[in-house]
């Protein structure tokens, strides 16, 4: 039987609120880098280098990389939940659906660790 | 006309057939789709589905007309089915078949009984009635109506992943009808029974609910209400 077990914050209400600030995020950071594309057309990979110098793109590259988790992890967790029930897995759903998830959480860690890696060259 | 009729009785059968039966319709007329219900069982008596009021106040007839969920005694087969073509009927869907066009609605009612379908006050009775502004009673107006046909929830995507789980749109918008009363003091407890991942949240807002509620309800809007009601309780 699916639950909530695994929920992000156990609220559907946390869950909502939470999708949303993330959403915005990624949104602000997306234009964000598109903007500097189109301020600085003929980047060149010095200029880029030194886009991500700055300690403010830094921080903003850090916030949206953990909001890009959360929003992820959010959709993913409502997406197997809505999928991988009994009515399409039988007796099954659990272990497939907590398999899903435990992948599901394996690769946002690497891609949260790796990023930070990136971001702060360590 | 040709009607196409899900056929099938778990107790017999191994699985479900659709059968064709030929039915004349009077020239002229354009009936309701549970008349022509009315006239295919007189081809074949066996065929086994609800009606009461025919008049779509009971809800009892509610069922799949041509892929949209509806009401059968106030669908026109205008409505339903193009010039010359197949009408074709199968139960709500997302509910267990007990026979034919009859679904087990229990898990419907089930989602329904969750939301406390009455009002709870527990200050003392007045001496008459508990009274009501004409503007208080207005908020009830697009909410009371719901007949509980259940052809919103079973075309409801998420009723149909969820179904023992989410509420599904007939019971948040009664859930809210009561949320939205004026004489009803149990609005906390309430919204504190509607505030996990499931019972509200699996909206997607996918609006199937309004597309085919005989009525003319909302349950999208009532269900938005819902939720600006629940975030301010996050602390």
């Amino acid at each position: 039987m699916v639950g909530s077990d695994t929920n992000f914050s156990r609220s559907g209400s946390w869950d909502w609120i939470m999708q949303r600030i993330s959403a915005v995020v990624l949104a602000a950071y997306t234009f964000c880098i598109l903007g500097s594309f189109i301020i600085y057309p003929d980047m060149d990979y010095q200029q880029w280098y030194a886009l991500f110098e700055s300690r403010t793109m830094r921080v903003f590259s850090l916030i949206s990389l953990g909001a890009l988790c959360a929003h992820g992890w959010i959709g993913m967790w409502t997406v197997s939940t809505d999928y991988m029930t009994s009515l399409q897995f039988g007796k099954v759903a659990t272990p497939v659906r907590w398999l899903f998830q435990a992948g599901c959480i394996l690769l946002i860690c690497v891609y949260l660790i790796w990023g930070i890696q990136i971001l702060w060259g360590l | 006309m040709l009607v196409s009729i899900y056929r099938h009785n778990p107790e017999t059968d191994t699985k479900p057939v659709m059968q064709d039966i030929e039915v004349d319709i009077p020239a002229g007329k354009d009936l309701m789709v549970l008349d022509v219900l009315a006239l295919a069982k007189e081809k074949d008596s066996t065929i086994a589905y609800r009606r009461s009021c025919r008049e779509g106040v009971c809800g009892s007839d509610g069922m799949n007309i041509n892929g949209s969920n509806g009401l059968a005694c106030i669908t026109p087969i205008s409505e339903a089915v193009k010039p010359g073509g197949k009408l074709v009927l199968r139960p709500l869907p997302g509910l267990p078949v007990i026979r034919d066009l009859v679904v087990d609605m229990a898990i419907f009612y089930k989602q329904y009984e969750k939301i406390k379908p009455y009002l709870i006050n527990n200050d003392p009775a007045p001496a008459i009635e508990r009274l009501q502004s004409p503007q208080q009673r207005e908020k009830l107006d697009g909410l009371y109506e719901c007949i509980l046909c259940a052809c919103c929830s079973t075309n409801c995507p998420s009723f149909w992943w969820n179904p023992d789980k989410f509420i599904g749109p007939a019971g948040l918008l009664q859930a809210y009808r009561f949320l939205a009363d004026s004489r009803d003091t149990a609005t906390t407890e309430r919204l504190a029974g509607l505030g996990d991942p499931f019972s509200v949240f699996r909206c997607r807002g996918i609006m199937n609910c309004v597309a085919v509620c005989p009525k003319g309800l909302n349950p999208t809007r009532a269900i938005g209400h819902i939720r600006n009601m629940l975030i301010p309780q996050c602390r």
